[in-house]
């Protein structure tokens, strides 16, 4: 069964120099899970700053915003689909991301 | 003849369809066919029993009828077969998926049950009511009324839950390791909770629920054969047992609460007692778990003959422990009554203002009503009148209000009685609702 794993991180999480996930960790991370070989897809995303958003009003008119929703404290910063046996499995994965503990990881099913 | 067989039918059921259903889930990986299978079986176990008698293997009947019944129903519905297929096939299963076995040595394959209906990826609420309706077998109907709200939402609640065990396929299966340190508490919680609500009745009539704690007895009763080996498990069952081994003093014939001071401690069932001690004696190690600390209070209650004669410089380090380990407003407020016992009404009373000041406990009536019984005990009695009035006010269970109109009733009498100058509406509202009561 697939599962999204979706490394979401806070808006206002701050970290000082030298805290917060690094890129080895979550290279260690991803290698672990292809040598288990359960990685069914993935990708790292670039910067919520970079993000833009198109919306379509009902009129069908193309509305185009910079960035997310500033309310928004949440933002996905990757996600990982993991093909396992079940919700327990998938846990412990999301359990050993390094943004786990800086963020969370929303673990869900894939329904095809 | 036929009654008697009905009789027991009914017995057999009560114990074993948590039994049966776990067997099925287990083997199926699909709580909704488990279930609905085990209700074609005891349906038809309903009508043939009384006929042809109980068979000598009641739980290996209902299994192997059930059995039928699935492989009935999987031929008969193809896509219903190939997600079952679907399931056994990713789940790499080894034992073919209907291959059930009957006779008595059927496992108990109820403790995957518990650690399925109390998933941390399921609300909380869901995971009680999951482990009433299959571990302690209630219906809907039952869940509902015990929880006090009404059978759709229950039912729209055990729905959801359900769905979400299978679309996001929560697993029947045993963690292990640090996984199961981690996933235990959560069961133990759910039990513990199930005996609160039974104990305290947060509101409502209590007379018309369900025995929430007789259930979660039985469910602690259940955990600690199947997991003899932890500590915690057999403290939370001592805690339930030396608490629920003062309930024939507890309240009196109308249902009423009465104070831990006026009961009578020689109608504490004291078999209990023996056997809580027991359990308790044996889940003590070095460090013990939050469930042994507060069944060693209550075990501390059941030794004493009288509230004076109670150790309270050992109850107060409890409570200290206890604080420690897990601080929380409420353990802090029974502290403060332990305290007032062990060093008089003042001590109290200074941490009870302390906490009336903080904001966690507002709209918990125990602290105004423990307030009110210090100051009584002060002889400050305007200012316990005012107290209990408060507690009144927030109080939302029906004996509860009855017990705390009476210890207003008394007050204010006493009052009335040394000429004090006396409020009419508060004498008002006391008669009014100790009405019939006297």
């Amino acid at each position: 069964m697939q599962y999204i794993l979706q490394i979401i991180g806070f808006t206002d999480a701050e970290f000082a120099e030298g805290e917060g996930p690094t890129a080895q960790e979550f290279i260690a991370w991803q290698q672990a899970m292809v040598g288990a070989g359960v990685v069914a897809g993935g990708g790292f995303l670039g910067d919520y700053q970079l993000a833009t958003s198109v919306q379509v009003s009902r009129e069908g008119e193309q509305v185009i915003t910079n960035g997310p929703f500033p309310e928004s404290r949440e933002y996905l910063g990757g996600w990982t689909i993991v093909d396992v046996q079940d919700l327990d499995a998938a846990l412990q994965w999301a359990t050993s991301c390094p943004g786990a503990k800086y963020g969370r990881v929303e673990v869900r099913p894939v329904m095809g | 003849m036929a009654s008697s067989a009905a009789g027991s039918v009914e017995a057999v059921f009560r114990e074993d369809r948590g039994r049966l259903l776990a067997i099925l889930a287990a083997r199926l990986g699909d709580l909704d066919l488990a279930e609905e299978v085990a209700s074609e079986a005891i349906e038809i176990a309903l009508r043939r029993w009384p006929v042809d008698g109980v068979p000598d293997q009641p739980l290996g009947w209902l299994v192997a009828t059930a059995r039928r019944k699935a492989i009935d129903r999987i031929r008969r519905d193809r896509p219903y077969a190939a997600r079952l297929a679907e399931l056994q096939v990713e789940a790499d299963r080894v034992v073919a998926p209907l291959e059930i076995f009957a006779g008595d040595d059927l496992p108990d394959e109820r403790l995957q049950l518990f650690f399925t209906c109390c998933h941390p990826a399921l609300p909380f609420e869901a995971q009680t009511a999951l482990t009433l309706r299959f571990l302690a077998g209630l219906s809907t109907p039952e869940v509902a009324q015990a929880f006090l709200v009404p059978v759709p939402t229950m039912a729209q609640r055990i729905v959801r839950a359900k769905r979400k065990i299978r679309d996001a396929r929560i697993p029947f299966r045993v963690p292990t390791g640090p996984e199961l340190t981690h996933r235990l508490p959560a069961v133990l919680r759910v039990v513990y909770l199930i005996f609160s609500e039974g104990y305290a009745a947060s509101a409502g009539d209590e007379m018309l629920r369900v025995h929430l704690s007789d259930e979660a007895i039985r469910l602690a009763r259940i955990l600690h054969r199947l997991m003899p080996g932890q500590r915690e498990v057999g403290a939370l069952l001592s805690l339930l047992i030396l608490t629920d081994a003062r309930r024939p003093s507890r309240v009196d014939a109308e249902g009423v609460p009465i104070s831990l001071e006026d009961q009578d401690r020689s109608r504490w069932d004291h078999q209990l007692i023996a056997e809580g001690r027991q359990l308790l004696t044996e889940a003590l190690d070095r460090r013990a778990g939050l469930y042994a600390i507060q069944a060693a209070i209550a075990a501390l209650h059941t030794e004493a003959t009288d509230l004076d004669s109670t150790d309270w410089p050992q109850i107060v380090a409890l409570y200290d422990m206890l604080l420690a380990r897990a601080a929380s407003p409420v353990v802090a407020l029974n502290r403060a009554i332990a305290i007032a016992m062990r060093d008089g009404p003042e001590a109290g009373l200074a941490l009870l203002d302390g906490l009336t000041a903080g904001e966690q406990l507002r709209g918990y009536h125990p602290l105004p009503a423990a307030r009110a019984e210090l100051l009584r005990k002060l002889d400050r009695n305007r200012e316990a009148i005012a107290a209990y009035q408060q507690a009144l006010d927030i109080a939302d269970n029906e004996s509860g209000r009855t017990y705390l109109a009476r210890r207003l009733r008394d007050l204010t009498q006493v009052r009335q009685h040394e000429g004090g100058a006396l409020a009419k509406p508060v004498l008002d509202r006391a008669r009014r609702l100790t009405r019939g009561q006297a």
